[in-house]
């Protein structure tokens, strides 16, 4: 009932926020705060009295909803969405926190979506129901649409419009293509249900599991987001404010490449492995042409939006190189991704609630006005570029590490994009804190509150980048099993699959 | 007649009996409140006496009649429909000059015709409700007399309709030629013998599809519905895309089904096409319009082309998702058409989307509605719409229409960018125009069909059960 509770607190608390906000503009972000802690609570004093096991599933629920359909309300945790809703709860409540002082119109509203937002995702995180899993999908969407369109900056309606349109018309192939996938399914057994376990290893002839798993790949990959399907992405991240930016960023997009870990890999093995070459592409096409884009922008939160789109490559290039080393550097990466970008956009925030404007050509030498600021902005552009002793670095790393064993070729193109974000990143520093005054702004550094925030953030990027060691542990076994399938056909058909990993044996690499 | 017969007509005498009694109250004594108070009383009872019927169906009253369960859920839904439009009505009524009460007369004797669809068993009973409906929506449309708009629209719905009848009672008359029978169970026998069909038949359905069309408003025959939902007060329109529509579609799909349309090659064809045109047509007309009442009117185009997928499933499950269809595009039309109709005057319709700007700023609860209205209409989920949507999707799915759910894919997106429209200017910044004050009755109705569309989208289980139980043909 544990992960039930998790949402209805959220939703609960969407509700008051909604309510209370029209007497009260604090008592909202004081309840968001407090339902995303007790959430956090919650999960954190799970995993402290939970002992190991080698259960599948921690926690696992199951209430019918719509039985006639064969669609029920499963709900189940593992070390991945463990981890996935951690990171939710923590940049939930940092959102919340930089939302403190920017949102002041309309505060009820901004909660209740933003708190509808996290439970949508949460909701992501835990469905193992094919319907529920798809419900959420689109639960997210209408709240971040308002807290683009409303709280946004001048382009929002557009942006919103963007944003909305390509999410919803990628998702309904998925709709299209989880149904299609109860049809095949319910024939072949008799059993027609959308359970995922069920659904797990479904008999279907290779065509028909190519086209439902492109359905799937098509929402996943909008989301992610992978380059021709990236457009979205710019304006909705630039318009957004400052708390629907980091959201996006580091948590919406991370639904994308749950989805493909959660269901491309496992639902669709050999179908996975025959697209493998071209996910890898994919991959190192985003890397390389997000970093050539976000060095070519002015707009200093366009900048941050496009290493995105370059970061989320390799987590594309690691879900496709199918091996536990390069998956392991996938979910290091998502939650490194989640927090140094996250902490890009707070400080673009930040700059923006002093100086109003986000033209990189208009700063310089903003570290003589606001050393913390400039000290916070150095360490999180140097994760950005992977500084070892960062979280990124590791993500990457490992992903690289994985990479090469399945392509090398993939691998080495994607190394480039390492120097590609070097030089981005340290023209953001360069730019904005060094370099002459191109304006001379009056401006206070950081409060006490953003130095919170910013405190949190850099501890968590250094944990991760020193000690990534119990973020691995828990994740593993669900990578593990993410996995059993690929193997099973790289060891009976190692020729057969298109995919260059030479089965088994150099998957020995333990972590 | 027996006694049985009486028992099972009771809706109907109810129904048929209400505009009686509020004509002679009206000669005796004019009050607004006590008419609206007795309309709303009667349809409560009509609704009520559905149930004390319920035991005793399957029944059949020939030659005319036939009451059975799926005929006795489309006539709860017409009532329930035609008691929120008539309490949308009340202050949007009350405003008028010259005669008011008359309106519920109009509205009692058009619900009696669609009531009569539903039950229908025969040519000639088709034909009396349709053309009861009709005549009564004429009147109905045009009932504002001060406007143009109002009178125009109810002329063309005049003209048109009475061509459209025209081609149904000729296709009728056709297939009486070709089988001597009007009644629907004797064509089918008539029609189970021969293998091929000839002219004389084929061009009588045709016929009677180009009239059934038209009161759908299917393209190619569609051309009426945006300058008649422009120009019926609000309410009327909600009727109009509701009542009247349903009706007609209850009548489609038992003799649809009856006939078994469906295995026919050129019908077959022929319903795949209007269904795919409906849907384009109606939603990219719909993208460029300005006023919401002709929007809707294109968006209903386009909704009716997703329902008629439906008719090809051949199967009852088909028929029971377009019922769950019909019961979520009746909240969320009258959902929507209600929140225009609560915000207009009699000096002004409120039907601009500029009207709109900022609602949700200074009235949040309309707005809410409003949006989930919309939200249900594109199919986001939470709403019932979504259920809607997934269910016909499911079952067309099931019987491998893939072409027509791909279209009907295509356009839940292109639907979504003109609702999404809608959306936004209900959120941006606030003008400062007027609004009228809410009413009970108006809260009342608001309320219902915002629950209603949460409850049927968030947890639709119960209402698939008793449909799926219940209903089948």
């Amino acid at each position: 009932m544990i992960l039930i509770y998790l949402i209805v607190i959220l939703l609960a608390g969407a509700f008051l926020a909604w309510i209370t906000g029209k007497r009260n503009p604090v008592l909202p972000r004081i309840i968001s705060l407090v339902a995303l802690s007790i959430d956090l609570i919650i999960i954190i004093l799970y995993v402290l009295q939970s002992t190991p096991s080698d259960k599948d599933w921690l926690i696992d629920i199951k209430l019918d909803w719509i039985p006639q359909f064969g669609i029920s309300l499963h709900l189940a945790l593992d070390g991945l969405s463990l981890v996935m809703l951690i990171l939710t709860f923590f940049l939930g409540i940092i959102s919340v926190i930089i939302s403190w002082k920017e949102i002041g119109s309309k505060v009820g509203f901004f909660h209740f979506n933003l708190l509808l937002i996290l439970a949508g995702i949460i909701g992501v995180f835990l469905s193992l129901d094919l319907f529920l899993f798809y419900f959420f999908w689109e639960l997210m969407l209408v709240p971040m649409y308002f807290l683009i369109g409303i709280w946004g900056h001048e382009k929002r309606t557009a942006a919103s419009n963007k944003f909305f349109l390509y999410t919803q018309a990628s998702g309904l192939l998925m709709f299209i293509a989880i149904i299609t996938l109860y049809f095949v399914h319910g024939r072949s057994t008799g059993l027609y249900t959308f359970d995922y376990l069920q659904l797990l290893g479904t008999e279907m002839p290779s065509s028909t599991a190519f086209l439902i798993m492109l359905g799937f790949l098509a929402a996943f990959l909008v989301k992610l987001p992978v380059v021709p399907l990236h457009n979205w992405l710019p304006d909705a991240h630039t318009e957004a404010p400052t708390a629907g930016s980091l959201i996006l960023a580091a948590l919406l997009l991370k639904t994308g490449a749950y989805g493909l870990l959660r269901f491309i890999v496992p639902l669709f093995p050999s179908a996975s492995l025959s697209f493998a070459p071209f996910g890898m592409l994919l991959g190192v096409i985003g890397i390389l042409y997000g970093a050539k884009l976000a060095f070519a922008q002015t707009d200093l939160k366009r900048l941050v939006a496009y290493t995105s789109v370059s970061h989320m490559g390799f987590v594309i290039l690691g879900v496709f190189s199918f091996n536990e080393i390069a998956y392991q550097g996938v979910v290091i990466q998502m939650i490194a991704h989640g927090i140094s970008t996250g902490a890009l956009f707070i400080l673009v925030g930040q700059l923006y609630e002093r100086i109003h404007t986000r033209d990189i050509n208009k700063m310089g030498g903003l570290w003589e006005k606001a050393p913390v600021m400039g000290a916070i902005g150095l360490v999180f552009s140097m994760a950005s570029l992977g500084l070892p002793g960062l979280g990124n670095f590791i993500g990457e790393l490992l992903i690289l590490i994985g990479a090469f064993k399945a392509n090398i070729l993939m691998s080495c193109l994607a190394s480039l994009g390492l120097i590609a974000a070097t030089i981005y990143s340290l023209r953001i520093v360069q730019k904005v804190f060094l370099g002459n005054k191109n304006t001379d702004w009056k401006m206070n550094d950081l409060t006490l509150r953003e130095k919170a925030v910013s405190a949190l953030l850099v501890i968590s990027i250094l944990w991760l980048g020193l000690f990534p060691q119990p973020v691995l542990n828990t994740a593993k076994p669900a990578l593990l099993k993410t996995l059993i399938k690929q193997k099973e056909i790289t060891y009976q058909n190692p020729a057969g699959a298109k995919n260059k990993t030479p089965g088994e044996k150099v998957l020995t690499v333990d972590l | 007649m027996t006694e049985k017969d009486f028992l099972c007509l009771t809706p109907f005498l109810i129904i048929a009996t209400a505009p009686v009694v509020i004509m002679i109250v009206i000669s005796l004594l004019r009050n607004y409140k006590v008419v609206f108070g007795f309309s709303v009383l009667s349809l409560l009872a009509a609704f009520s006496s559905i149930f004390f019927i319920l035991p005793s169906v399957p029944h059949t009253i020939e030659p005319l009649f036939i009451i059975d369960v799926y005929s006795l859920f489309f006539l709860g839904i017409i009532i329930i429909s035609a008691l929120l439009v008539t309490l949308l009505s009340y202050d949007y009524i009350k405003q008028l000059e010259g005669v008011r009460e008359e309106y519920y007369i109009v509205l009692f004797t058009s619900t009696l015709g669609a009531a009569l669809l539903a039950v229908a068993n025969h040519f000639v009973l088709f034909f009396l409700g349709i053309e009861t409906l009709s005549i009564s929506l004429y009147i109905f449309i045009a009932f504002q007399r001060s406007k143009s708009n109002s009178i125009e629209a109810g002329i063309k719905y005049l003209i048109l309709a009475s061509v459209s009848s025209a081609f149904l009672l000729f296709g009728m008359a056709l297939i009486y030629t070709a089988f001597g029978t009007m009644q629907f169970g004797a064509i089918v026998a008539a029609l189970g013998t021969g293998g091929q069909l000839s002219p004389l038949v084929i061009s009588g359905f045709g016929m009677m599809m180009v009239g059934i069309g038209f009161k759908l408003a299917l393209v190619p025959f569609h051309m009426w519905t945006p300058d008649v939902y422009q120009g019926a007060p609000a309410p009327v329109s909600a009727f109009v895309a509701t009542v009247s529509k349903g009706a007609v579609m209850a009548i489609l799909i038992r003799f649809f089904f009856n006939l078994r349309g469906f295995d026919n090659h050129y019908l077959f064809i022929a319903i795949s096409g209007i269904a795919i045109l409906s849907m384009f047509v109606g939603n990219i007309l719909a993208i460029r319009q300005k006023n919401i009442k002709r929007l809707l009117g294109y968006s209903s185009i386009a909704n009716m082309g997703y329902l008629i997928i439906i008719l090809l499933t051949g199967s009852n499950r088909g028929i029971q998702a377009s019922i769950f269809y019909l019961i979520s595009y009746f909240f969320t039309t009258i959902g929507a058409f209600g929140v225009i109709t609560l915000l207009s005057t009699t000096e002004y319709e409120a039907e601009k989307i500029e009207d709109f700007k900022g609602l949700f700023w200074k009235r949040p609860w309309i707005a809410i509605v409003f949006t989930l209205s919309l939200l249900s209409l594109a199919g986001i989920p939470v709403t019932a719409g979504f259920i809607a949507k997934f269910y016909v999707i499911f079952e067309g799915m099931k019987a491998g229409l893939m072409v027509l759910i791909i279209s009907m894919i295509i356009n839940s997106v292109i639907g979504l960018y003109y609702y999404l429209r809608i959306i936004t200017t209900l959120f941006s910044t606030a003008s400062d125009t007027k609004l009228p004050e809410l009413s009970l009755s108006g809260n009342i109705t608001l309320a219902i069909v915002g629950i209603s569309i949460l409850i049927l989208g968030v947890y639709p289980g119960w209402l698939i059960d008793i449909i799926v139980k219940y209903v089948s043909l």
